[in-house]
């Protein structure tokens, strides 16, 4: 098989690193070869984060360029729009709907493009967007977010919904198992 | 067991499994893991040094004793290191070294994009460059072999995308090697002249043999496919390489960067049609082939600046770029910011709105240079802000002495801002100093130092008091103040200002982010009180926006500080 690749990007602090966390275990588990790559320090500080994913039998590069992504997965509208050019002609992009200014725009000095989402929808991007932060709250915990996306995502995938549990149980402490467990059930049931 | 791991946790995995004793760092992004993930194997010592010069010379002491030894820093730290590793060259190790360094091209959190070969080549021993995660093990390991067979400390080179990029690791079993009796050995370890004339040849004969074993080495492989196209490459850059070429190149992937190999270049360069170096920053792999006589094609075609990727590869190539969708309205930036919360903005706001001079330092409170505070002047090394300020203020004399501050963290002050401090006392300038003491060392994601009171561990270590150390370096006008107090932060800083004596300001308080800090509940605008004069924006707090053209706050991030309370003039922000 050719090499897939999955973006997973958003704010710093919102909990990308989980989400890459357990992609990488379940498709370990899999058995293909898998690089993740992701960036430490300065953007964690509540700027823009991206994390790559790419598995496949033989991999290469750990980081996905222009037209190369078959997902994308982000946490916040804009920042969907902003890796948007990641994605394959026919790749996909899920979205959680939640705003969260960046501070040109609590300063000011930009506007938040709130109509952005329906530009990429009239391009003709296969879209999933929908509030994952609501679902998140209904499963227990706004922080969530993450898992719920990765329940969207993997109604993609061929892989047993068992193995995604299994992989939830392995990553997350014991005390916080069964909300995530909901979390990923809600996203894997909703139909954005 | 295979496991997905991030380079550092592969280079301490191989730290591990070598038989490592001691290890000794200073953080520094990309290399922080390094020594965070050697600190989770017991059977290691493992220390936060103040500096890297410390964290290299403890190494040195290891090595002398006998035992196999590490140290791990970023680019810019292996500066600060660089004095004793020029030396350690010339002494080498009883015990293997490896000293592990991190570059950072495209710079994602650092101040330059130097390029560490440069380090190897000058201090004149050998440096390895891995891959991806599996070979980051096999190297670190490799490392302590070359380093006692050739009496050399060995250089072990990542950059970013190699240092946290996960792929999947075999992990083996630690062999601890015999620890090597201590013998006093004055010809090789006391480097004063008639001992190091001695030694300089045999660095060179070092170098010598280093480049046998470099045309040798099963780590520099030459991987045949076509033959039209042949690319030299080391480190990221092969697997860029491999991505855009597949077989359709021949590629020299070189995992010792330096010595570098003469025959096994010719040979390679012979073998194909036309030759490139494709390497990030510095043209050094392809300086080394014109010199050795191979014509080949590097930098002219690839860029001195950032990082690579495949598709800045393929463009080099001339390949089309592959087809992609984008909205045309323009993304707002989301650069990053102070958290909120965050200790030192009180203070930056309060440094800005008097409008003062603010030399920086490295480290979270970097940050303070953005809007809407833009409350730094200049940032350029660890320590700088002290020293800087002393030159500045003995060129400016009191038209500036009143009006300009260095700011420095708590960390960066005991890695390199203690000697300029004891600079401006001993040659007194009338220096008002700031210490932002958020009790960690933040940026590179919490760090004990000895200011914390607690070593790499978390258990409890002697706490070194900053404002006896301050007094004790020649400063007698010290005070403490608390971020969070805007009126005091203002008073004292107009005061210190105005001494006609240096003096510290100790601005304490921990990060928001640390566990043991609980945060208060978020504060809560009044809309009725709110008269929209933004003012409570200009602290450049994420937490703050406007709704409705009111203040809003958000309760998912505030912690209730309660500056911005402090900065509304309408009582519209309440606990």
């Amino acid at each position: 098989m050719d090499t897939k690749g999955i973006v997973i990007c958003g704010v710093g602090g919102q909990g990308s690193l989980l989400a890459s966390k357990l992609l990488g275990r379940v498709l370990m588990n899999e058995g293909y070869d898998i690089k993740v790559s992701e960036v430490h320090g300065m953007s964690q500080r509540g700027g823009s984060v991206i994390t790559y994913v790419r598995y496949g039998e033989k991999v290469y590069s750990p980081v996905i360029q222009t037209g190369e992504a078959d997902y994308i997965i982000s946490f916040e509208r804009i920042e969907a729009a902003r890796y948007a050019s990641l994605l394959k002609e026919d790749g996909v992009l899920i979205t959680n709907t939640q705003r969260i200014d960046p501070m040109p725009v609590i300063t000011g000095a930009a506007e938040y493009p709130t109509e952005i989402l329906d530009e990429l929808r009239a391009k003709n991007v296969k879209l999933e967007a929908f509030d994952a932060l609501s679902l998140a709250i209904e499963a227990g915990s706004a922080k969530a977010v993450n898992i719920v996306l990765m329940g969207q995502l993997a109604k993609h995938f061929h892989i047993a919904y068992d193995k995604w549990i299994e992989a939830i149980e392995q990553l997350v402490k014991p005390q916080f198992v069964e909300m995530n467990k909901k979390a990923f059930a809600l996203g894997y049931e909703f139909t954005a | 067991m295979k496991e997905l791991m991030i380079g550092n946790a592969a280079v301490a995995r191989g730290l591990y499994e070598a038989g490592c004793q001691v290890v000794s760092s200073y953080p520094g992004t990309p290399s922080t893991e390094i020594t965070e993930f050697a600190a989770e194997y017991d059977e290691m010592y493992c220390e936060w040094a103040p500096n890297e010069k410390v964290a290299m010379e403890a190494a040195f002491g290891a090595s002398l004793k006998g035992v196999r030894t590490a140290c791990a820093m970023k680019h810019v730290g292996l500066n600060v290191a660089a004095d004793p590793l020029f030396t350690l060259s010339y002494t080498g190790v009883t015990g293997g070294m490896l000293v592990c360094v991190a570059d950072d091209p495209g710079m994602h959190s650092s101040q330059n994009e130097q390029d560490s070969r440069h380090y190897a080549i000058g201090a004149k021993v050998p440096m390895l460059e891995p891959s991806d995660s599996s070979e980051c093990k096999e190297f670190a390991k490799l490392g302590f072999e070359i380093s006692e067979n050739f009496d050399t400390p060995c250089l072990l080179r990542i950059c970013t995308r190699i240092a946290h990029a996960q792929s999947v690791v075999e992990q083996e079993e630690r062999v601890v090697p015999e620890v090597k009796p201590y013998e006093k050995n004055p010809a090789k370890y006391i480097m004063m002249p008639g001992n190091a004339i001695r030694r300089h040849p045999f660095v060179e004969e070092r170098m010598a043999k280093l480049t046998e074993y470099a045309e040798t080495s099963p780590i520099n492989r030459v991987e045949m496919g076509d033959t039209k196209i042949g690319i030299i490459t080391s480190g990221a850059n092969y697997q860029y390489v491999k991505e855009v070429f597949g077989d359709k190149a021949s590629v020299l992937k070189l995992g010792m960067v330096h010595p570098l190999p003469v025959q096994k270049i010719k040979d390679f360069a012979a073998a194909v049609e036309k030759l490139y170096v494709v390497e990030e920053l510095d043209g050094i792999i392809e300086t080394h082939c014109k010199n050795i006589g191979v014509d080949c094609i590097g930098k002219e075609l690839f860029t001195p600046l950032g990082e690579y990727s495949q598709k800045s590869i393929a463009a080099a190539f001339g390949m089309p770029e592959k087809a992609s969708v984008s909205a045309d309205t323009v993304v707002p930036n989301r650069p990053p910011v102070m958290c909120a919360g965050c200790p030192h903005r009180g203070m930056y706001y309060v440094l800005a709105k008097n409008k003062i001079t603010v030399l920086g330092d490295i480290g979270c409170y970097t940050l303070g240079a953005v809007p809407p505070l833009c409350a730094l002047d200049s940032t350029l090394c660890m320590g700088a802000s002290i020293s800087g300020l002393h030159g500045f203020n003995k060129a400016g004399g009191a038209e500036t002495e009143g009006r300009t501050v260095a700011v420095i963290g708590d960390s960066t002050f005991m890695h390199s801002g203690m000697t300029g401090l004891a600079n401006i006392a001993y040659n007194g300038s009338n220096s008002t100093v700031l210490i932002l003491d958020n009790s960690i060392t933040g940026m590179t994601g919490h760090q004990q130092n000895p200011t914390t009171g607690y070593n790499i561990k978390g258990d409890p270590a002697t706490k070194i008091n900053l404002e006896e150390l301050c007094h004790a370096l020649g400063i007698n006008r010290v005070r403490v103040v608390d971020p969070y107090n805007l009126d005091e932060c203002e008073k004292a800083l107009k005061e210190e200002l105005a001494a006609d004596e240096p003096s510290v300001i100790i601005s304490r308080r921990p990060c928001v982010l640390l566990k043991s800090v609980k945060a208060k509940p978020p504060v809560k605008v009044d809309a009725d009180k709110c008269k929209s004069c933004k003012k409570c924006m200009k602290m450049g707090c994420p937490a703050i926006h406007m709704e409705n053209g009111k203040a809003a706050i958000d309760t998912t991030l505030c912690v209730g500080c309660a500056v911005c309370e402090q900065l509304c003039a309408f009582g519209a922000i309440t606990d």
